[in-house]
């Protein structure tokens, strides 16, 4: 079985929004999306379970996210695809999921794997609009998975409890930090992941035409910065005796009992 | 009155020296190892690779991995902090021909300088000492600095493995063999968790130490091989943060006097630097040695103290934190270095050696100068023949050190540091004296005596630190979350401390640390380790630091 | 200026969600707001959604619809928003709507802008406001084109009642086979012992300043009370007193209910970029100058042994129980 897990590089740290170009600050360094780490360690498991099949990285981002496909190779996954391409930066969703799509195709995966956000752009938004490009179903929020005879069987956790559904291969499926509890890489790992494969694709190499890509390939935009709205005039009392009384009348005015 | 020297910790060198135990094909072979991808270790990875460019029958020999490059911090720069203003002299030599100074990101040549002797309202110009004249030296950000080191490093051929501590110096036959890494994924009580994963033996023909201050293994080897000098290291805490700021700032300063006492009972020995890191953005730090006295004093807190002076109020006015950082410095300087810094297969560089000029306030030059000259003695040992881990195969680099203006410097100035135990008046006469005799006086060495001997005194210094802000001046917590740390929770405790200690001790140890890992209570001290930001100021003072889980710790990137 | 509400519901009702995005739809000012229903069995929904604004239904009955899987919604959609040239899209998040959103933007080539708290009119465009980097600042966002597809945090807004009815109008359920190929075995039915931490709307937390393990039943009962989850600071997990599933925090869960209240926490940056986004903070302390009282709405300095308990009984009995 093949399995693509789709990766990303987030600024480490404290993260910035650069003001002048309203995007974030990546020159800081950077990690592998902690989500995506999940995502890694269940292709893993599959492959390891079955004893055979190849687990491949493929990421979309500036040359830098070289280091976080170096670090998750050293995982244990087999090989790494990255799309690296000026014009791509500032893509929106439907600009990144077309590209992404595009790389996948190319890869003809039996099963494609997500984290379950972003944790800079905070989006779980993604795996729907790459499997819907794929013409693929998709399930999100996998808290566990199974692979028997080229059907899945997925515990999606929502917010009315756990849902059991089945989806053929291939599929596309992005599972929540639930799922396990990600290894780290041995320094064997470390020390073998440079010698494995890592392939950089331009979009022109993928038959992405520019207008698709960066920003006249997105259909949204960002117009400004601003301070989130100040909290309303914050009151402070002293108890008295009665501070419970105060708190439930507050809450009351705000219509929260 | 007590002093912490009497509550030492419960720490054994002899725990963390093993032989190699992982069997022969789990074991990992590189060539050279170099522990520690700051200045000092990644100039001799980029030296190595220099030299072995030219040399390819010997590269052979050191196998898949000739150089490799452990670092415990997530990347390279992630642990690295310093004022800083660069004598570039190192960089000229090891880029030779290669790069030139101004591919080097600095944030430019040092233009102007001003020395301050602060009080609490004024600001009193004094012309700079001699050892601080600053003139061709350049303006950086070490852990920047750190970053295209390695980049330099890894395009030399060099593996950097991050995120990978050295737990254990490897020993047999009395040689150094290399390092066993630290293991990852234990939990609070040391119980291995669901993605436990053992460390592992790497070993390599000549294993360079790099750790920079208080280095692990560099104590666990100057103890194991006997290389400790008569006088013992002593240190300096700083503690700095990086600023953007609304009106660059033209010229590097450097502020003596207030906020620290100058009466010799206090022993409050530092000052204060403030660098432009270009135009629109300012670091500025406080450093004071850790023979301080007085419970009360905290580092971090004279640092919030002194961005309330005018002087430097006016230069962070408009302006916003976004950057806060701590490590030590060593600074007993040539009196304290080790009686050498070789071993059969080991070398030792930079400041874990103690290579730093304290009145110059350098060390990244003779960090990078050590390294490389650690890479030509481990490069010659290989050429002759010989094995490294021959007794006296490594002697050339001790003899190549002495032969450099590392040894000379450091032997000008020996003197000053320990001067200044008497006080800042009088130690700045000795030190006057020091200069206008180009160190040869006095006729006979001061003497260097431990911080942890120091006894304590308690004054009300702490009432006049100010309250935090959160715009000025800030807390220690918010302190360390700017210092990019989210280290997780549950990692067993990396401080080996004595936790039943009286309230005095306790009391310094909290005021200590500047991220707020220890906390005085009625039994002793409680420790959250997960605050560390690995500055190593404990170990100066009674505890001792020894490494976390790789990949733990602040992620700097502009100190 | 048409607008089309993605209607979720939970078994025979509208989810409270989806009826706060359409109120607000309709407090935009668009005298053309309707909602869609998609379900088996669902056109009774189409009251409560005529109730809270909306003048027009689309209701998409079949049984191939009855499990709440985001992909044929995605081949329903698109042909409605076609058909019907509908400019707007506006989904309460939800993982279902989260799903569906992206599926449609993709589908239609559409700007999808998520995770937004509000959205306005400016000029002659639409500007969603988005909280990033752990809700630090707010960035503007546009459209490019129509149709604009808009996603809100859950509990973004109140659905309010203006009475009224509305007309609905079945639509075509014309599936693909993709969309069809995931299968729905057990849909869940657990109601389970209370929110989790990630899904609460109320969360009441402890910290250290509630001196002990066993005072964290304090923390449970009113929590209880409020129907809400129980939450926890760094410290306290680290000593012991309380798991680290329930940790709010930089290394811990962040979380933006309702209504956070936070007993004996002092408020280290550590824990606030865990909650500070909550639409309500109070907080207790005994100390007046815990840096938790600069980002709450309502601080009281007091005792959270007397206050806490106190405050239990006066909602319990208010709420009649």
């Amino acid at each position: 079985m093949k399995i693509a897990v789709c990766v990303k590089q987030v600024p480490e740290g404290n993260s910035r929004i650069d003001p002048g170009t309203k995007r974030l600050d990546r020159s800081g360094a950077g990690a592998l999306n902690g989500f995506d780490a999940n995502a890694v360690e269940e292709a893993l498991r599959l492959r390891d379970a079955t004893g055979e099949g190849e687990v491949v990285l493929v990421s979309l981002g500036p040359a830098k996210a070289q280091d976080v496909l170096r670090k998750t190779l050293a995982m244990g996954a087999d090989r790494a695809v990255h799309v690296s391409d000026e014009t791509a930066g500032g893509s929106d969703l439907v600009a990144t999921s077309y590209a992404l799509a595009k790389a996948l195709e190319r890869e003809g995966a039996d099963l494609i794997l997500f984290g379950q956000q972003a944790a800079d752009s905070d989006g779980a938004v993604l795996w729907a609009a790459v499997a819907d490009r794929l013409r693929l179903p998709v399930v999100s929020q996998a808290a566990e998975l199974t692979h028997a005879g080229g059907k899945l069987t997925i515990k999606r956790q929502t917010e009315f409890g756990y849902d059991l559904i089945e989806a053929p291969l291939p599929a596309v499926v992005a599972v929540s930090d639930a799922i396990n509890e990600p290894r780290y890489p041995s320094l064997k790992g470390i020390m073998g992941a440079k010698s494995k494969p890592q392939e950089t694709l331009s979009l022109a190499e993928l038959e992405i035409e520019p207008e698709r890509a960066g920003e006249p390939g997105s259909r949204t935009e960002v117009y400004a910065l601003s301070d989130p709205p100040a909290r309303a005039d914050s009151r402070k009392i002293d108890d008295d005796g009665n501070a419970a009384q105060a708190i439930l009348d507050f809450l009351a005015e705000k219509r929260l009992v | 009155m007590t002093k912490p020297a009497d509550f030492p910790p419960p720490f054994r060198a002899a725990d963390y020296v093993a032989a190699p135990s992982d069997p022969p094909d789990e074991r990992i072979e590189v060539g050279i190892l170099i522990v520690g991808a700051g200045p000092a270790g990644l100039a001799c990875a980029i030296r190595l690779g220099q030299l072995l460019e030219d040399a390819p029958e010997i590269r052979d020999r050191l196998g898949e991995v000739p150089v490799a490059v452990l670092e415990k911090g997530k990347q390279a720069g992630s642990h690295l902090l310093s004022g800083a203003v660069v004598n570039p002299r190192a960089l000229r030599r090891l880029f030779k021909g290669r790069k030139r100074i101004d591919e080097m990101p600095f944030y430019g040549p040092v233009e102007n300088e001003s020395v301050y002797f602060l009080t609490k309202q004024n600001a009193l110009r004094i012309p700079a000492p001699p050892t601080m004249k600053n003139d061709g030296n350049y303006v950086a950000s070490l852990s920047r600095l750190g970053r295209w080191l390695a980049e330099q490093a890894e395009e030399a051929g060099a593996m950097l493995l991050p995120e990978t501590a050295a737990e254990k110096l490897l020993v047999s036959d009395g040689r150094a063999r290399g390092v066993r890494t630290g293991d990852k994924g234990r939990g609070r009580d040391g119980e291995p968790l669901a993605n436990f994963e053992p460390g592992s033996d790497l070993v390599a023909k000549v294993t360079v130490l790099a750790e920079g201050t208080q280095g692990h293994l560099t104590g666990v080897a100057l103890d194991r091989f006997g290389l400790a000098g008569e006088s013992p290291q002593v240190w300096a805490l700083g503690v700095k943060e990086v600023w953007k700021i609304k009106r660059p700032l033209d010229r590097v300063i450097h502020t003596m006097g207030w906020p620290l006492r100058p009466g010799a009972k206090y022993r409050e020995f530092g000052g204060s630097f403030i660098y432009p890191l270009g135009e629109d953005m300012l670091t500025l730090g406080m450093v004071v040695g850790l023979d301080y006295r007085d419970v009360e004093l905290s580092v971090h807190d004279l640092l919030q103290e002194l961005k309330t002076h005018p002087l430097v109020r006016g230069l962070l006015d408009g302006g916003e934190r976004v950057e806060w950082g701590a490590k030590t410095i060593p600074e007993g300087g040539f009196l304290a270095l080790p009686k050498q810094l070789h071993a059969p297969g080991l070398l030792i560089c930079g400041d874990g050696a103690g290579l730093v000029n304290v009145p110059a306030l350098k060390g990244i030059h003779y960090a990078i100068e050590s390294g490389s000259l650690a890479a030509e003695a481990a490069f010659a040992a290989l050429q002759r023949g010989q094995t490294p881990a021959t007794p006296g195969a490594l002697s050339v680099y001790d003899e190549a050190l002495k032969r450099s203006f590392v040894w000379k410097d450091l032997y000008e100035v020996r003197n000053m540091r320990p001067a200044f135990g008497r006080g800042f008046w009088l130690g700045g006469a000795l030190a006057g004296a020091m200069t206008a005799t180009k160190g040869r006086f006095p006729r006979r060495d001061l003497e260097l005596e431990r911080d942890v001997d120091v006894e304590l005194i308690r004054t009300d210094r702490a009432m006049d630190f100010p309250a935090p802000d959160g715009k000025l001046t800030f807390d220690k917590l918010s302190s360390v979350f700017a210092s990019g740390n989210k280290t997780r929770d549950d990692q067993p405790n990396h401080i080996v401390i004595r936790r039943d200690v009286p309230q005095d001790i306790a009391q310094l140890w909290e005021r200590l640390c500047p991220a707020q890992v220890y906390e005085a209570t009625e039994k002793g001290v409680d420790v959250t380790p997960s605050n560390c930001v690995q500055c190593g100021a404990i170990t100066a003072k009674g505890g001792r630091l020894t490494p976390p889980e790789g990949g733990s710790g602040p992620e700097y990137t502009l100190t | 200026m048409s607008m089309l509400v993605f209607l979720e519901h939970h078994g025979d009702e509208l989810l409270k969600g989806s009826l706060g995005v359409l109120s607000k739809a309709v407090a935009l000012g668009s005298a053309d707001v309707a909602g869609v229903v998609m379900g088996f069995g669902v056109r009774p929904l189409a009251e409560q959604a005529a109730k809270c604004g909306a003048v027009k239904v689309y209701v998409a009955d079949d049984a191939r619809l009855e499990a709440p899987l985001p992909q044929p919604r995605v081949d329903v959609l698109a042909r409605l928003i076609r058909e019907k040239g509908i400019e707007t899209v506006l989904f309460g998040n939800s993982v279902l709507a989260a799903d569906v959103a992206a599926g449609l933007a993709a589908r239609l080539e559409a700007g999808l802008n998520w995770d937004l708290a509000d959205l306005v009119r400016q000029d002659d465009r639409f500007v969603g406001k988005r909280p990033a980097l752990q809700d630090s600042v707010h960035v503007d966002v546009g459209w490019k084109s129509e149709p604009r597809i808009a996603l809100f945090r859950s509990g973004s807004f109140d659905p309010v009642e203006t009475g009224g009815s509305a007309d609905t109008e079945d639509v075509t359920v014309a599936l693909e086979d993709f969309s069809t190929s995931a299968r729905m075995v057990d849909q869940a039915h657990e109601e389970g012992e209370g929110p989790s931490i990630e899904d609460a709307a109320v969360i009441v937390a402890g910290g250290r300043g509630l001196g002990g393990p066993e005072n964290f039943t304090l923390v449970e009962e009113l929590a209880k009370a409020l129907g809400g989850a129980v939450g926890a600071t760094r410290a306290v997990v680290d000593a012991g007193w309380y798991p680290y599933s329930t940790q709010v925090g930089q290394t811990g869960k962040t979380v933006s209910p309702k209504l956070y209240i936070a007993c004996g926490i002092s408020g280290a940056i550590q824990h606030k970029v865990g909650m500070q986004s909550s639409g309500v903070i109070v907080a207790i302390n005994k100390d007046p100058n815990a840096p938790i009282f600069e980002f709450s709405d309502l601080g009281v300095v007091g005792d959270v042994h007397e206050v806490v308990p106190k405050l239990t009984e006066l909602v319990k009995a208010r709420k009649g129980s």
